[in-house]
């Protein structure tokens, strides 16, 4: 079976597009080979920087023959409708088509319609020009004279295709003036003049021996291997860094590998801010001391080039680049210690009321000290000292105008953690300033200190009340605000930490202050116009805007102040905070699945009114989870169905609610009286296990119900003639529904 | 391979201005005109008429020039050894891009005493755009062992028109290709007219006193209120000139060189109230805009040229 060879030659692709253009074009080329019919047994494709190929291995060298027949009308049809057939038949006479008869149409023509499979090449030679044409580059650009797009300018295609034994022929085709062929170029700087290939096989082995290593995934595990070697041989270790690697090796045709140093002095900046420095401006790794777990004052770079001096030059150069950037890392470092040092914090926090924070959301500055007086509140839930909170919170947020975080933004936190040691804090306080953005994601680590709690669930929770407040919620796959990993996060550490958060009226406080101060920015930003509408007198001749101001700022100082619930909860505000607790319930149920519990528990849980205590919710979906793997558990589900399905239909056929009325004098039948006593008895025993958040003790006495109620519906007959009694039972089942529904909603597990 | 007939005090690794003319020599040799810079203060040298202009519209254009630039937020008063609020770009434009300008480019660095056996050079990503000129395009910035040494862009869009056919456009940081290829640490140090002992002449002994006396200008004294003024009246000259400059029937225009004076005035006066630290993030971004719309305005009126393409009457 034939194999096709494609190599698309082109200028520098980026290093982040190339993973995605070699998958593409996996793609395109062999769903367009299926579309037409023509299976194969493989198909692997590559990417360097210069080059993206795919290699189809078996394909058959045509298209199947096909077969159609195609009905068209009867005879002595009028013209128009011969002609339409004719046409869409590709016939050129009527003589061509058969007659055909059917005893109830009478006799039509058939098109008999054979189609020879066409030779592969040429299905080739029309499905890869329109994919050339038509790739999917995240950017794309013009070049020359031309019109074609391509990720930068395409220079050449080999497109080949044959059986492994025969010299195989070059798929004749054209794009913008490129013609298909049979020849490409090795490296850049260590191979010269074009080379003949054949196959895959052959592409291979001549690319390497032109100093090009076709296959990503191979240059990756060189880098990988000769770095480790080289750190190894300098009694170092290499510090991993997956992503660097994957760029790197979309950097490199030939990677060699060499190790640079630069002068101790500069391991005074620290660590993560060296890293930072030579990983993002250089895209070089750097080396750890095992002996002090500290970096050591030497650099791995990549080059892609075996230089004829051994890379003496290569290593010199980028390490005169290196100590240039990381004299200003050290600069910045020296400059932020002395400001430090000589600035108070109120003033650098100061400094935040002309940076803004969102558009809507008004400056920094309100957020943090809106941050901080929540860490403040949240403290003693979370058992962290008060003040401590509060000053964490202020400090948390300090290095975001520092000089080495202008530089190097991923280094947030980080940087405050090693100020705040410096400025001599305690350590709490330097804690929180890393940790309070953590967890970065399903997989970071919770903070639990209990300093760092508070700060970083008050950081969260401002965000996300504050873009409820805004209606800028996520939708589908955006989420610029990164709001659903700030839910998870709050939930993570809340779950982590064991922490008994009233979400609901948290909500309900942050939401007024932050519209108090959206209010209040609102007024000043209005006040200029309106004094001068004011002036002019006819438009508001009472003074009405002023009244109306004076309003808004009372509003906003109410809003704002310390009285919490001053003012009743507005429908409006119910609606949000439910709306969010609702987003909250979702980002729980994906946690709580991805750790193996069932959703349909949690949708029973949140189902029950003011759910918003997330640590009691885990409890109380955890404890469903183990009765319901009981066989008392189990029974006393499918009877609470049961029972709520017959309620379902007799209460819509009879238009009524039997709930809360059972009759004791009616209760007939010895299983029906058992059953109401064991209800009468459970009720307040398990109302007592919940307000003692004890929900194994709820679940325990609801297991004592399970043979009261498959003894009722063995023995009993609800529907039953006289309408009194029936009514009556059906008021039993209604309280079984009740009882049940205070420990979850049992219409919503399955099973 | 440096010309091997050069006398030492003129080879480009040798002399900051021997490698100003060995690019001259190279360029000049593949066909560019070159130029000299243009006459008034540009932040770069993408803002060189014959570039910005000379980038719209059917015709082919080749040149070659350098161009001072300034960037009046980047003055360090002389103290840091790498930024200076005034450096040279060396430009090249090409249109349409050929298809071996990478094997020139690489050519005109060997032509400069960059072994391409022995250095690693590599095009990293890295997309050009420039919000006030309307401009954007793609290619890369080219590494010498891990030093930014020239932008290399292909453009796509000048003054919100696209570019057809494309240019390609190299620019050379002159400052820091002197400094690699002399082997420097400090940019005053260079060596600027290629001769040692009493006859040598640094860049710091050119430059020096500038940077000084400039940082203080840019920083500290630049007369706000004259330049917000100056930001004005380029603004409505450039609208006025635009206006007179259409012929009657609306289809040629006659005066879009002297409309665009007046946006590369508008542009350099917003740098330099940037420096200032006078206008807010949201001013800011309206000051682009302004400009921005005078850049669309003088590209559009020079398409209506017969240098833009439109024939003579």
């Amino acid at each position: 079976m034939p194999d096709l060879m494609l190599e698309l030659f082109c200028e520098e692709i980026p290093a982040r597009m190339q993973a995605g253009a070699a998958e593409s074009l996996r793609k395109l080329v062999t769903d367009a080979l299926v579309e037409r019919g023509l299976l194969y047994e493989g198909a692997k494709a590559f990417v360097t920087p210069r080059r993206l190929a795919l290699a189809v291995h078996g394909l058959p060298a045509s298209q199947p023959d096909t077969h159609e027949e195609r009905k068209g009308p009867r005879v002595g049809a009028p013209q128009a409708a011969i002609d339409g057939f004719l046409k869409a038949s590709g016939l050129t006479s009527i003589d061509q088509a058969k007659i055909e008869s059917d005893p109830k149409k009478g006799e039509f023509y058939v098109a008999h319609l054979h189609r020879h499979g066409r030779p592969t090449p040429e299905v080739i030679a029309e499905i890869v020009p329109a994919i050339i044409r038509s790739f999917p580059w995240p950017k794309s650009m013009r070049w020359g004279s031309g019109s074609l797009r391509w990720v930068r300018p395409l220079q050449s295609i080999v497109c080949t295709f044959g059986p492994e034994t025969e010299e195989p022929e070059v798929v004749p085709f054209e794009v913008d003036g490129i013609r298909s062929g049979d020849t490409t170029r090795g490296h850049r700087f260590l191979s010269s003049g074009s080379i003949k290939v054949r196959r895959l096989d052959d592409w291979m082995t001549k690319l390497e021996a032109a100093f090009v290593v076709v296959d990503r995934e191979r240059r990756k595990d060189i880098i990988l291997a000769d770095a480790k070697d080289l750190a190894l041989a300098h009694g170092l270790e290499l510090v991993e860094d997956p992503g660097l690697l994957d760029e790197i090796s979309g950097l490199v045709e030939w990677p060699v590998v060499l190790i640079g140093s630069f002068d101790e002095s500069f391991l005074d900046v620290p660590d993560e801010v060296i890293r930072a420095t030579i990983r993002i401006n250089q895209k070089c790794f750097v080396l750890r001391d095992p002996a002090t777990g500290r970096l050591a004052n030497r650099f791995i770079l990549v080059s892609n080039l075996a230089a004829k001096d051994g890379g003496d030059a290569i290593v010199a150069g980028n390490g005169r680049v290196i100590r240039a950037r990381l004299s200003d890392a050290k600069f910045f470092w020296e400059t932020d210690k002395r400001t430090n040092a000589t600035v108070s914090l109120e003033e650098r926090l100061a400094k935040f009321k002309n940076v803004t924070f969102h558009e809507k959301l008004g400056s920094q500055f309100e957020r943090i000290q809106r941050i901080a007086r929540l860490a403040r509140e949240l403290a003693p839930v979370v058992g962290a000292d008060p003040d401590f909170a509060e000053q964490a919170a202020l400090y948390a947020k300090s290095d975001l105008r520092t000089e080495v975080v202008g530089e190097f933004p991923e280094v947030q936190g980080l940087m405050g953690k090693y100020y705040a040691r410096l400025e001599g804090l305690p350590e709490e306080i330097a804690l929180a300033a890393e940790e309070h953005y953590k967890p970065q994601g399903p997989t970071d680590r919770v903070p639990v200190a209990p300093v760092s709690v508070a700060v970083a669930l008050a950081d969260k929770l401002d965000t996300l009340v504050g873009f409820w407040a805004i209606d800028e919620k996520p939708t589908g796959s955006k989420d610029p605000y990164a709001l659903r990993r700030a839910a998870l996060g709050v939930i993570r550490i809340i779950l982590e930490s064991n922490s008994r958060v009233l979400l609901w009226p948290a909500f309900v406080v942050l939401g007024r202050r932050i519209m108090g101060q959206m209010l209040r920015a609102e007024y000043s930003q209005s006040q200029l116009t309106t004094k001068f509408l004011e002036l002019t007198g006819d438009i508001n001749p009472e003074g009405m805007i002023s009244k109306l101001q004076k309003y808004a700022t009372e509003a906003a100082l109410l809003m704002e102040g310390e009285d919490h619930f001053a003012v009743p909860v507005q429908e409006w505000e119910k609606k949000r905070a439910n709306d969010l607790l609702a987003f909250f319930a979702d980002r729980l149920k994906v946690h709580l699945r991805e750790q193996g519990a069932r959703h349909d528990l949690v949708d029973a849980v949140f189902a029950l009114p003011s759910q918003d205590d997330l640590l009691l919710v885990v409890k109380r979906v955890e404890a469903l989870g183990r009765f319901l793997r009981t066989e008392d558990g189990r029974n006393l589900l499918a009877g609470t169905k049961r029972a709520a399905n017959i309620l379902r239909i007799e209460e819509k056929k009879d238009g009524v609610s039997y709930a809360g009325g059972v009759d004791i004098t009616l209760l007939v039948e010895a299983e029906e009286r058992t059953l109401a006593d064991a209800i009468a008895k459970a009720g307040p025993l398990i109302g007592t296990a919940l307000k003692a958040e004890d929900f194994e003790g709820a679940m325990g006495v609801m297991a004592s119900l399970r043979a009261p109620v498959d003894a009722f519906f063995e023995k009993v007959t609800v529907n039953a003639e006289d309408k009194a009694l029936r009514a009556n039972r059906l008021a039993l089942l209604a309280d079984i529904r009740a009882i049940t529904r205070q420990v979850a909603d049992f219409d919503r597990i399955e099973g | 391979m440096i010309d091997p007939a050069l006398p030492p005090h003129m080879r480009p690794d040798r002399s900051f201005q021997g490698l100003i003319l060995a690019l001259h020599a190279f360029w000049a040799d593949k066909g560019c005109v070159v130029l000299q810079p243009y006459d008034m203060e540009v932040g770069a040298g993408t803002f060189h008429p014959a570039t910005t202009l000379r980038a719209l519209g059917p015709k082919h254009w080749k040149a070659a020039y350098v161009q001072p630039s300034r960037r009046p937020k980047d003055g360090r008063y002389g103290e840091n050894p790498n930024r200076l609020q005034h450096y040279y770009q060396y430009q090249v434009i090409l249109k349409p891009s050929p298809a071996d300008l990478q094997d020139l480019y690489l050519a005109s660095l060997e032509a400069i005493g960059i072994d391409l056996k022995l250095h690693d050079v590599r095009f990293v990503e890295d997309d050009w755009e420039s919000p006030t000129l309307g401009a954007w395009g793609l290619g890369w910035e080219c590494w010498c062992d891990g030093m930014e040494v020239s932008q290399f862009t292909y453009f796509q869009q000048v003054a919100g028109i696209e570019c057809a056919p494309v240019s390609g456009e190299l620019t050379y940081g002159l400052e820091r290709l002197a400094m690699y290829v002399q082997g420097v640490e400090n940019v005053y140090d260079l060596n600027f007219n290629g001769r040692e002992g009493d006859e040598k002449v640094t860049y710091g002994d050119v430059f020096l006193q500038a940077e000084k006396e400039y940082s203080r200008h840019n920083f500290e004294h630049a007369d706000t209120a004259m330049l917000l003024e100056q930001f004005r009246m380029a603004e409505s000259a450039a609208a006025k000139y635009l206006e007179a400059g259409w012929s009657d029937d609306k289809s040629r225009h006659l005066m879009a060189q002297p409309a665009y004076d007046q946006c590369i005035k508008a542009s350099h006066v917003f740098n330099l109230l940037d420096a200032r630290g006078v206008i807010s993030v949201t001013e800011r971004q309206s000051y682009i805009l302004r400009v921005r719309e005078l850049a669309k305005a003088c590209g559009a009126a020079w398409l209506a040229t017969e240098a833009g393409g439109t024939p003579a009457a």
